[in-house]
């Protein structure tokens, strides 16, 4: 299988659709723990990436990539722009000269490297690195599985669940200290509401 | 073109960075070239790339820019608009570690004298450091 321009676009319209329903939900996580903003600038952002959808369409998919970056970085307005921004420009940047999908263990690790970088965090903090690095293990451990699209999207799932019982120590959040538990993390359910967007649609067409 | 470090103030609130730039306008005087952002693409709390990136060219100086933050989101916006500058300018803009009207007031007095990039973040970085 080779991810050819169109089922690309169609996975960023259908990830874009699905967090801008989320907003509601990723806003509500967000006042527990948060300043109940997320919701509101993920729906921004990927609004201004489904207006440039025929723009990112035409591109390969390295650049594609970058411009989702670029876009995000310029429209959320909160520190969730920059984190997703710098995932995307990383994952373009790593897909050049790679392909999809057998180097997507590579690309989507570089984009986790550079959301760690840019938010000076690591998993168990609290964060969407707790559904994105779980994520890159199951792409590495279970690379050339037939069920692996499968696999990720179980993995994404769980990992968010786990979220709950941590303590924040990083983000917003930290201020709350042990109050933090409980809550689901709303930046772990955004990245785990893009991996299931992106699975299922993956699934459908298999 | 001034040969003091420029200071950008980055709040959550443009009600909050432009009270601060007005403080650092009276105390400091305005010979520093300061400038200021606060809000999110929609004008509501937040902050913004594209708004911190005018702001840091507006208070660009040769010897360079001193950025002043609120709370988390301002600062990564802010790394993330300092990563967006041309190459040439990049080097020569900090997001300072520092209470943002503290900080601001501090940074611009040490600016005023003519002092390096480098001097003016430690200023406003003693503040933490306390």
């Amino acid at each position: 299988m080779t991810l050819q321009a169109e089922t690309f676009k169609s996975l960023v319209r259908v990830a874009a659709e699905r967090v801008i329903a989320s907003a509601p939900e990723l806003t509500a996580l967000d006042q527990a723990i948060g300043d109940g903003d997320h919701g509101t600038n993920m729906k921004r952002g990927f609004e201004a990436v489904l207006g440039k959808l025929d723009t990112i369409g035409e591109q390969p998919l390295n650049e594609a990539l970058k411009t989702i970056g670029r876009t995000l970085v310029m429209t959320v307005g909160g520190a969730s722009g920059p984190l997703y921004g710098s995932f995307f420009l990383a994952a373009g940047d790593a897909l050049t000269g790679k392909n999809l999908p057998e180097d997507i263990a590579e690309v989507f690790g570089s984009g986790v490297n550079a959301v760690s970088a840019r938010g000076r965090s690591h998993a168990g903090e609290k964060t969407m690195l707790d559904v994105l690095v779980p994520v890159l293990e199951t792409l590495k451990a279970d690379a050339g599985r037939a069920d692996l699209i499968a696999r990720v999207r179980v993995t994404a799932s769980e990992a968010v669940a786990k979220t709950a019982p941590m303590q924040a120590t990083k983000g917003r959040a930290s201020f709350l200290g042990a109050r933090s538990v409980g809550h689901i993390d709303p930046g772990a359910q955004s990245s785990c509401v893009l991996v299931d967007a992106v699975c299922s649609t993956l699934e459908g067409r298999q | 073109m001034s040969d003091m470090v420029g200071i950008v103030i980055v709040s959550h609130s443009k009600d909050i960075a432009k009270g601060t730039a007005d403080m650092v306008r009276q105390m400091v005087g305005s010979e520093v070239r300061v400038a200021f952002c606060g809000g999110n693409p929609d004008g509501g709390l937040g902050t913004n790339v594209p708004l911190i990136i005018e702001a840091i060219n507006d208070a660009w100086s040769p010897k360079g820019v001193a950025i002043l933050v609120d709370l988390g989101g301002a600062e990564t916006n802010s790394e993330m608009a300092v990563e967006m500058l041309e190459p040439e300018r990049r080097k020569m803009v900090v997001v300072c570690n520092a209470p943002i009207v503290e900080g601001a007031v501090m940074a611009a007095t040490e600016a005023a004298g003519g002092s390096t990039l480098e001097q003016v973040r430690a200023v406003a970085e003693e503040l933490t450091a306390g």
